[in-house]
C-alpha cells in the first residue's frame, strides 16, 4: 500500500529516468536523422521505417508478455521462418482448387495464426507443464524450426505463386489513408497489448508470475497457465506477422527472420521491461522496436560511418539506453 | 515385426561385412560441405548430390560419403570422423571458413589421402593437391565491364554488397576495376549480406536517398530480388535495371524472358562442387594429373546463352 500511495506523488513531479530514457534516445535519433538527411522525415521513408518495423514490433509484443512473466523465447525468428515457408506451401498447394482470390488469402492467414498458436502451445506446455528450462526448451525449438523451413525449401527458398503474390502484394504495400496494412496492425496490436498489460487482471497476473512466481500461487494466480498464455499469445502474433511478411518479398528461405529473437528481446529491454521478469511496458517496447529500426535506417541515409560498423553502433545504443535506465532506478 | 528385423540386422550385417572385405580395392571418397542454409549453398548441396549418385554409378569401384556442416565445428567433427570411421582415400571439402577448418585439413592430408579443396582457400597454402576456385576478381569485373557497356554516356548506380568477407571485397574491387573510366559514378555502397530482407531495407533507404538512380549492382541475385521489390513499391521509374549475380534459375529464367529491368546476369555457380568431386573421381581411378587449380571463371548470362545455365529442378 506504500507504493500506492508514493507513486501518484513521483509522478507529478517528473516521471523518471526509466521512463523518458527510451523517449529522449528517440527524439534524439529523429533530430540527427532530420539533420543529417531532408529526406529522413518525408513520408515515404517513415512509411518504409515503420512498416519494416511492423514485423519486429508485433513480436515484441507479445515477447514483452513473456519477459514479463519471468519467461524467455528463443524461437520466434525461426519460427516466422517456419510458419512462412508451411503458408506459402499451403497457399501454392490450394491454388488450383481455390483459385486466386479472397479464400485463398483467408485460408494462408488461417495457417499462419493456427501454426503459430500451435507453436507457441509447444513452446509454452514444455515449459510450464514439464518444468523444462524456458531458454532450453525455445533453443531446441529454435533449431527445430530453423531445420523445417530448410527442408521444407530443399536449401533453397519457398516462392508463392506469381499469380498469388501480385493479389496479395497490397497487404504489405496498400492501406488506408495512406497508412500501410503493416503500420495499422502493428499499431492495434500495440494498443491490445497495451490495454492488456496495464488494465486488465492478465497483465497484473503476468507481473505478479515474473515478479514472484510463489507470492503469486498462493495469491491465487495460475502461474503455469498465465505462463501457458503468454506463449501461447507470443506464438499466434508471430503469425500475424507472417501474414504481414509474407507479401512482400512472396518467398521464405532459411535466412528468413535470422535474429528476429534477439532483436524483439533488444527491444523489450530498450523499452524497460525488466529482462528478469515482473514488470513490462508494451509501449515502451514499440519505442524500443523504432529506435532500432531508426539505427539502421539513419546509418543507411549517411555516409557517417563505415558500413561496417553498423552492429557496433546498435550495440553501444542498446547498452546505452538500459545503462540509463539502472541509473535512474539506482538514484530513485 | 521380430522376424523381419532379425531379416534386416543379417542382411545388413552381411552387406557390411561384404564391404569390408572388398575395401581393399574400393576407394572412399569423402565430401564435406556447408548445410543448405542459404540460396546458393542450397544449389551447391543438390549439385553434390547429383554428382554423387551419377559417379556411384560410373564408377562401381568408388564410395562416397557426404556430409554437410551447419557450423565449422561441425565441419571439422565430419572431417574427423570420416579419417577415424570410413577410412578415406580422398577428400573433397569446401570449407565453411578459412581458418577453422586449415589444420583439420592438413591433418587429412599429412595421412596421406588426396585432398581436393574447393571455392574458399585454406589459410596455409599448398595443402590441398586440387583447388577448385570460383574466380570472385573476374566475378566483379565481367559485371562492371557488362555495366560500362550498358551505359556508354555514364549513370548514376547503387552497390549492395555481401557479408563483409575477402570473397565480397575482391568481387567489388573487381567491379571497380571493371567500370574505370566509364563515367560511371558509384552513388553508395551498403552490406545486404546476401539477403533478401536486407537489401530490400537497403534498398528503400537508397530510393529516399538519392533522387535519380540510374541501375543497381545488386551483386547477388537474392540480393536482386529485394531490391525489385523494393524499387515495384516505390513506383519509381529512373532505374533502367539491376545486375544481380550468381545464376539463380529464377534470374536466369528472366534473362531468358527478355525481362528489361534483368537484361542479364553473372555466374558464379554453385556446380563447381560437381566439377570438383569428378576431377577427384579422375584423380582416384586413373593416372591422368589433375592436381594444380582449376578455376572456373565467371560468365555473362544474356538472353543469347541463357538457356545453357538454366536448371530448372535445381533448388537454386
Amino acid at each position: 500500500m506504500a507504493m500506492d500511495t508514493t507513486t501518484p506523488a513521483s509522478r507529478r513531479s517528473l516521471p523518471s529516468m526509466s521512463v523518458l530514457g527510451p523517449i529522449i534516445a528517440l527524439v534524439a535519433l529523429v533530430v540527427i536523422g532530420a539533420l543529417l538527411n531532408p529526406n529522413f522525415l518525408g513520408a515515404a521513408n517513415i512509411t518504409n521505417v515503420l512498416a519494416r518495423s511492423a514485423f519486429i514490433g508485433i513480436i515484441a509484443v507479445g515477447t514483452t508478455f513473456v519477459i514479463t512473466a519471468g519467461g524467455l523465447d528463443l524461437s520466434v525468428g525461426s519460427m516466422a521462418a517456419f510458419i512462412a515457408g508451411l503458408m506459402i506451401l499451403v497457399m501454392n498447394a490450394a491454388l488450383p482448387t481455390l483459385g486466386v482470390g479472397v479464400p485463398i488469402i483467408l485460408l494462408g492467414m488461417a495457417t499462419a495464426l493456427a501454426a503459430g498458436l500451435i507453436a507457441g502451445l509447444i513452446n509454452g506446455f514444455l515449459i510450464t507443464t514439464l518444468g523444462i528450462e524456458a531458454f532450453i526448451v525455445t533453443l531446441g525449438t529454435m533449431g527445430i524450426y530453423r531445420s523445417l523451413v530448410t527442408w521444407l525449401a530443399d536449401g533453397g527458398t519457398l516462392s508463392l505463386d506469381f499469380g498469388l503474390r501480385t493479389f496479395y502484394r497490397p497487404v504489405y504495400f496498400d492501406g488506408i489513408l495512406g497508412i500501410s496494412w503493416p503500420i495499422i496492425v502493428f499499431a492495434l496490436v500495440v494498443i491490445g497489448g497495451e490495454i492488456l498489460m496495464s488494465r486488465s487482471r492478465f497483465g497484473r497476473h503476468c507481473a505478479a508470475t515474473g515478479s514472484n512466481e510463489h507470492v503469486a500461487h498462493y495469491s491465487n494466480v495460475n502461474v503455469n497457465r498465465t505462463r501457458l498464455f503468454t506463449y501461447a499469445m507470443l506464438g499466434m502474433l508471430v503469425g500475424v506477422a507472417t501474414i504481414m511478411y509474407v507479401p512482400r518479398l512472396g518467398s521464405a528461405s532459411a535466412s528468413t527472420g535470422v535474429l528476429w529473437e534477439l532483436e524483439a528481446i533488444a527491444a523489450v529491454i530498450i523499452g524497460g521491461t525488466v529482462l528478469k521478469g515482473g514488470f513490462g511496458r508494451v509501449w515502451g517496447t514499440v519505442i524500443g522496436v523504432l529506435i532500432l529500426s531508426m539505427i539502421d535506417n539513419i546509418l543507411n541515409l549517411t555516409d557517417l560511418v563505415s558500413p561496417y560498423l553498423n552492429g557496433a553502433i546498435q550495440g553501444v545504443i542498446i547498452v546505452l539506453a538500459v545503462i540509463l535506465q539502472r541509473e535512474a532506478k539506482a538514484k530513485g | 515385426m521380430t522376424y523381419m528385423k532379425t531379416l534386416l540386422a543379417g542382411s545388413l550385417a552381411l552387406t557390411l561385412g561384404a564391404a569390408t572385405a572388398e575395401a581393399q580395392e574400393t576407394k572412399v571418397i569423402g565430401v564435406s560441405i556447408p548445410a543448405a542454409t542459404h540460396g546458393w549453398a542450397g544449389g551447391m548441396n543438390y549439385h553434390a548430390q547429383e554428382a554423387v549418385a551419377r559417379l556411384e554409378k560410373v564408377y562401381p569401384d568408388l564410395q562416397f560419403v557426404l556430409a554437410t556442416a551447419s557450423d565449422p565445428g561441425k565441419q571439422v567433427n565430419d572431417i574427423e570422423d570420416m579419417m577415424a570411421t570410413r577410412n578415406i582415400n580422398a577428400l573433397v571439402v569446401l570449407p565453411f571458413e578459412s581458418e577453422p577448418l586449415t589444420a583439420p585439413v592438413q591433418a587429412v592430408a599429412e595421412a596421406g589421402a588426396w585432398v581436393t579443396v574447393v571455392d574458399r582457400g585454406l589459410s596455409v597454402e599448398g595443402i590441398e593437391d586440387l583447388y577448385v576456385a570460383g574466380d570472385n576478381p573476374g566475378f566483379g569485373r565481367v559485371s562492371g565491364e557488362y555495366m560500362a557497356s550498358k551505359m556508354p554516356d555514364g549513370g548514376k548506380i547503387v552497390v549492395l554488397r555481401g557479408i563483409p568477407t575477402t570473397i565480397d571485397n575482391q568481387r567489388v574491387e573487381g567491379f571497380e576495376a571493371g567500370i574505370e573510366g566509364s563515367g560511371i559514378e558509384i552513388l553508395g555502397m551498403e552490406h545486404g549480406n546476401w539477403n533478401r530482407d536486407d537489401s530490400f531495407n537497403v534498398m528503400q533507404d537508397f530510393l529516399s536517398k538519392y533522387p535519380q538512380i540510374d541501375a543497381v549492382w545488386a551483386s547477388d541475385d537474392d540480393m536482386a530480388v529485394g531490391v525489385l521489390a523494393a524499387i515495384e513499391a516505390s513506383g519509381r521509374d529512373d532505374i533502367q535495371f539491376v545486375l544481380g549475380g550468381a545464376g539463380m534459375k529464377e534470374m536466369i529464367k528472366r534473362v531468358m524472358d527478355n525481362d528489361s529491368m534483368i537484361p542479364a546476369d553473372v555466374t558464379y555457380p554453385p556446380s563447381m562442387i560437381a566439377t570438383a568431386i569428378e576431377l577427384t573421381a579422375i584423380a582416384m581411378t586413373s593416372t591422368a594429373p589433375v592436381s594444380g587449380t582449376f578455376t572456373i571463371g565467371s560468365v555473362l548470362v544474356t538472353p543469347e546463352n541463357a538457356e545453357q545455365y538454366y536448371f530448372p529442378d535445381s533448388p537454386f
